[in-house]
């Protein structure tokens, strides 16, 4: 996509976002609420319009999907949804039908769809399998959106913070999953608001504050955080802590042994966190906005 | 953004399902999971079937004079609840249900996927004829049993009797789907629905007898489609010579034809050119 843009009334929600995801690409959108993550999101899968900017989707605009309100979806449209999973944040179940109903009737819409029990085994609800979806939890909701969404074996699938609610053997799982299905050659692009989720997935990350991408990185370099001063911290001999910053910190760390004539009390050696870096990041973008 | 040559599936794994469902199957399919639904939802089974039965016996067991030409209110009530059966079937409950799932993104759930619209609107229309059979049915069984209604005796007035059942239904049908872009949000609904559909009973003659209610009120009922389906229904239910008490003189069944089919006709468009697919919110 190029120069995407949309704004609601005099509010930009997204302001000229330039990216290129590869196949096979795991993909992390990271920004806070209301940064135009879903907005982003909600274009490329042919749920809104544009204001500006080139968007394509698999070699197609997703706004085929969005044309005059009330005509039926054209055969490119169609085409298209065929090969795209989305998984929406928060979406209506059907309280009164089973895993098992749901599952197999999305199945149905699509020309090869997975097995509908195999995918629910794989989001791991089998054992939920004849329960109405009222009953089941958040977590187990979710983890119906996320069967919804790959039952139809998509070749890109959209994922708006699909752990939210999860606990944290769950996240593990899905997260097996998600690299499964890229295994399997699925393009996937996924909002979070989970740093440690887009650093265990995501084979980049790209941050997004009021409507621009501000960073697009592996989460190993985002920010320069490779190469950012480490802190190392130790307890002095009076039992207080102290911290030096350096670009150094190996030679800090002789020194100190120097200085305590062997073993440092308390030492450790940290770089910042994908987290510190986002901060930074999302902080530094809010301060140029208000300018 | 996602850029990848059009080409054919990524996956080279066999298809466990490698057949496309075809659009009659996914029609029918929709329609059983609206069925399902429907019937699993306790309260709603009890209310829509049952309470169009409560009323008639309620108001039989009130109102026991006979309204002329020996026909008894409750023969000319029941003909109305009929109506009233229809249009709840297909105008009350859709103009609500679909703006709650619009609320709850089922709607847009559907709409991520390949599945062709008008197979949602499919769904709700064969859960809308399920309904309506079976409510008509209850009530029917109810009528003849209880208050001596008499079933038609003529292929023609049964015949009447489908036709008249079938585009009132439809019309009802759409007008709910039409309607249901009104309300804004899903808890709004009942609120901006019911009003309609009550006020639409009392001017249609459902509780009263049509030709008693004020002047003015009959012509603005007359501009609506219930009060030309529950005269269609009496054309059927009430004896032949109860069409001189009619407005007109007659059961006017071409008239009733005519603006049932234009109601249909209105209201196709309307839907067509206003449906919602999405929340206002969602842009």
């Amino acid at each position: 996509m190029r120069g995407l843009r949309k704004a609601y009334g005099d509010n930009v929600a997204v302001d000229g976002v330039d990216l290129v995801v590869a196949r096979g690409e795991i993909f992390a959108l990271l920004g806070p609420n209301g940064a135009g993550k879903t907005t982003t999101v909600e274009i490329l899968e042919g749920y809104r319009r544009r204001d500006a900017g080139e968007v394509s989707v698999l070699g197609v605009d997703p706004a085929v999907t969005n044309g005059k309100r009330g005509t039926a979806t054209s055969a490119v449209a169609k085409r298209w949804r065929e090969r795209v999973g989305i998984v929406l944040q928060g979406t209506g179940e059907f309280d009164e039908l089973t895993v098992g109903e749901v599952v197999r009737h999305f199945a149905r819409f699509y020309p090869a769809p997975d097995d509908p029990a195999a995918v629910i085994e794989r989001v791991g609800l089998s054992d939920k399998i004849g329960s109405r979806t009222h009953t089941l939890s958040g977590g187990q909701k979710r983890r119906l959106d996320v069967a919804l969404g790959i039952v139809g074996r998509p070749e890109v699938l959209f994922l708006d913070e699909p752990t939210t609610g999860f606990d944290p053997e769950a996240r593990r799982e899905f997260w097996s999953l998600i690299r499964d299905l890229q295994s399997g050659g699925a393009t996937i692009l996924l909002t979070t608001h989970y740093l440690e989720e887009a650093e265990a997935l995501a084979d980049r990350v790209g941050v997004i504050a009021r409507g621009r991408l501000i960073a697009v990185d592996t989460p190993r370099l985002l920010g320069h955080r490779d190469s950012a001063l480490a802190t190392v911290s130790w307890r002095t001999a009076e039992g207080g802590w102290e911290r030096v910053h350096s670009a150094t910190p190996t030679a800090a760390v002789a020194d100190l042994g120097k200085r305590f004539g062997g073993e440092v009390p308390g030492l450790t050696v940290t770089r910042p966190t994908l987290e510190d870096v986002y901060l930074e990041m999302i902080g530094a973008g809010a301060q140029e906005a208000h300018r | 953004m996602i850029d990848h040559p059009v080409t054919e599936p990524a996956s080279s794994e066999p298809a466990t399902h490698a057949r496309r469902t075809g659009p009659l199957r996914l029609g029918l399919g929709q329609g059983a999971l609206e069925i399902r639904q429907f019937l699993r939802s306790r309260e709603q089974v009890t209310f829509t079937l049952a309470f169009p039965a409560i009323m008639i016996l309620v108001f039989g067991s009130i109102f026991k004079g006979t309204i002329g030409d020996g026909v008894k209110f409750t023969q000319y009530f029941v003909t109305g609840m009929i109506g009233t059966g229809l249009m709840t079937a297909g105008f009350q409950a859709l103009a609500i249900q679909i703006p709650i799932e619009r609320d709850r993104g089922v709607l847009k759930r559907f709409l991520g996927t390949p599945m062709p619209k008008w197979v949602y609107f499919a769904g709700k229309v064969l859960m809308v004829m399920f309904i309506a059979l079976l409510e008509t049915v209850i009530l029917l069984t109810v009528a003849t049993l209880l208050f001596g209604l008499k079933m038609p005796d003529t292929g023609a007035k049964w015949l009447t009797f489908l036709w008249v059942s079938l585009l009132g239904i439809t019309a009802c049908t759409l007008c709910g789907v039409a309607f249901s872009s009104l309300a804004r949000t899903g808890r709004s609904a009942p609120a901006v629905v019911t009003p309609v559909a009550l006020i639409l009973q009392f001017i249609s003659g459902v509780f009263f007898v049509f030709t008693s209610l004020p002047g003015p009120m009959q012509d603005v009922a007359a501009l609506f489609p219930l009060k030309w389906l529950c005269q269609g229904l009496r054309s059927v239910f009430l004896p032949g010579s109860f069409g001189a008490h009619e407005p007109g003189g007659s059961f006017n069944l071409p008239t009733v034809a005519l603006v049932l089919a234009a109601w249909c006709v209105f209201a196709l468009v309307l839907c067509l050119t206003t449906f919602r697919w999405t929340t206002k919110r969602d842009g």
